[in-house]
């Protein structure tokens, strides 16, 4: 499974759990319009990195934040690759 | 600050402050000598020891400021709690009266006599004469039990601010918080306009708000700037001071903001509702120089036992409520329970003494939560801990063994933390869920704790 898919179906899950309404998924939407709260986005970067093994926010050779769904996509590519 | 001056004459000395709550609210504190904004005459305070139990932040603020010096004791209570713990908090405070709003009240006082609280219909009042030396309460966290509350006074809490002029604040905390309160009274003693977030504002609307309000120096916890680092929303958003707090400031948020921010001054604190105000680290670096263990100017630092020690003017005078331990050891150090350790020239953050989570600022007790999960009939054991978080700093794990013959899986992890949600603060609910088959138990049959 892709990066891309195991974010977009964790953030389903997520959103589920904590009872949020999840936006529609697309590469150009902000973070912070997805639906999901900083507590949200907590629980989602762990559960990725129990599913993926990475924590793409733990490195430090890139100091960027995401704000975009795309970014988040490209930062766990990037730490997969 | 001299002593036996109230906030409010401080702040009109300071030349007054304007305080903006969400786009419509405003006061100016300059005026709350000679006008309030209670229903009745606020007279009948005096003396009595008040809970603040507004819903919004400046009516709050503009409470203070009248409470000050009138009432015995004034206790500040964040948003978002529940009426029972706020009662509860209010029982270990022994309060006795409750300032709340006139229009849809959050709290009807519990029994306790209520004031009726308006912002936006200030009367006339006869100025206070003599204030009495008022103390302030602020509910702890990160205890387990009955709750905790510290008692400063005005000079306790402002022993670490120099007022400056010429630069706006503003906070993402709540401004009942320690956090939030310095820079609350900062803005105050500095005659400096405040922007808060109200009630209903985004942290996105929040942020767009200051960047049109040109606010110079914003705080917050490194939770709430990588939030801010997050949000592409507000290009324009560059305070001059960004300041961290709350926390553990870890070096990618310290990197990542002078990424976004490359002209400001970034600096963060270490600062606790019980210790005060402790140190600012401004070298762009996590942790702290430990020269600072050295040196022999107030606040004193030291480290016993692992956990960071500190002895200064901003320190709580004590700790209220049942079962409430000495605040302060022999010396008049206050065990600060964040767990540091010397590497070299640095002194790092560890995170916190006996398994307490610290959530984007908000410290939790692992033993509250507990009993909360074991509340659902289907947990046998659990083990509430901390993982350490890229965006929250830590969240909350729980480790669970389910009752025999009972399906471990999605639908009981919902059930459980419906069940737990119920019980706990927003912060405090578990987020995530771990079945494991069962507990490691110390040799004196303790469940096992890391750290």
């Amino acid at each position: 499974m892709s990066a891309r898919d195991a974010i977009f179906q964790e953030m389903r899950d997520v959103a589920a759990l904590q009872k949020k309404r999840l936006a529609t998924l697309a590469d150009d939407l902000p973070l912070l319009d997805s639906g999901l709260d900083s507590l949200g986005f907590a629980i989602l970067v762990a559960r990725l990195e129990d599913r993926l093994g990475a924590d793409p926010f733990a490195r430090s050779d890139n100091v960027k934040f995401p704000n975009t769904l795309g970014e988040l996509v490209a930062f766990y590519d990037e730490a997969l690759a | 600050m001299p002593e036996r001056l109230t906030l409010s004459a401080a702040a009109a000395a300071a030349g007054g402050t304007t305080v903006v709550a969400g786009p419509k609210a405003s006061f100016a504190p300059l005026s709350l000598e000679r006008l309030s904004g209670f229903s009745s005459d606020r007279r009948a305070l005096k003396g009595r020891r008040v809970a603040i139990a507004t819903a919004e932040m400046a009516p709050a603020l503009a409470a203070m400021c009248e409470l000050d010096g009138l009432a015995q004791r004034m206790l500040l209570l964040p948003g978002g709690l529940a009426a029972d713990l706020m009662s509860a908090i209010m029982d270990a405070a022994e309060i006795d009266a409750a300032v709340v709003d006139a229009d849809q009240p959050i709290f009807n006082g519990a029994g306790r006599d209520a004031y009726a609280y308006q912002l936006n219909d200030l009367r006339e009042a006869e100025p206070l004469s003599p204030p009495i030396a008022t103390e302030w309460a602020m509910p702890t966290s990160g205890t387990s039990g009955k709750p905790k509350v510290a008692v400063h006074t005005l000079n306790t809490l402002t022993s670490a601010i120099k007022p400056t002029a010429g630069v706006a604040y503003a906070t993402f905390y709540d401004i009942r918080r320690y956090g939030g309160l310095q820079i609350a009274l900062r803005a105050l003693l500095s005659g400096a306009f405040l922007a808060v977030s109200g009630a209903g504002e985004t942290p996105s609307e929040f942020v767009a708000r200051l960047t049109r309000l040109k606010v110079g120096y914003v705080s917050g916890t490194p939770s709430h700037w990588r939030r801010a680092l997050m949000d592409a929303s507000t290009p324009d958003f560059a305070p001059r001071f960004v300041r961290l707090s709350g926390e553990i400031a870890d070096d990618r948020v310290l990197q990542g903001l002078r990424a976004r921010f490359p002209s400001a001054e970034i600096a963060h604190a270490y600062a606790s509702t019980e210790a005060g105000v402790g140190f600012v680290v401004d070298d762009g670096k996590a942790g702290f120089p430990a020269a600072f263990l050295d040196r022999n100017e107030a606040p004193e630092l030291r480290i016993v036992d692992g956990t960071l020690r500190v002895r200064g003017p901003g320190a709580a005078l004590r700790l209220l409520g049942e079962g409430a331990p000495a605040l302060k050891d022999s010396e008049g150090f206050v065990d600060s329970g964040d767990l540091v350790e010397r590497r070299g020239d640095r002194c790092l953050f560890l995170g916190r003494r006996g398994g307490v989570v610290n959530v984007g600022g908000q410290k939790v007790s692992p033993e509250t939560i507990e009993a909360a999960v074991l509340a659902h009939p289907d947990v046998l054991a659990c083990r509430a801990s901390a993982r350490r978080n890229p965006i929250m700093g830590a969240i909350v794990v729980v480790e669970i063994v389910a009752r025999k013959g009972v399906a471990a899986g999605q639908d009981l992890e919902r059930a459980i933390l419906a069940a737990a949600g119920a019980r706990l603060q927003p912060h405090e609910v578990p987020a995530m869920l771990k079945f494991v088959p069962e507990l490691p138990l110390t040799d004196g049959g303790k469940l096992a704790r890391d750290a």
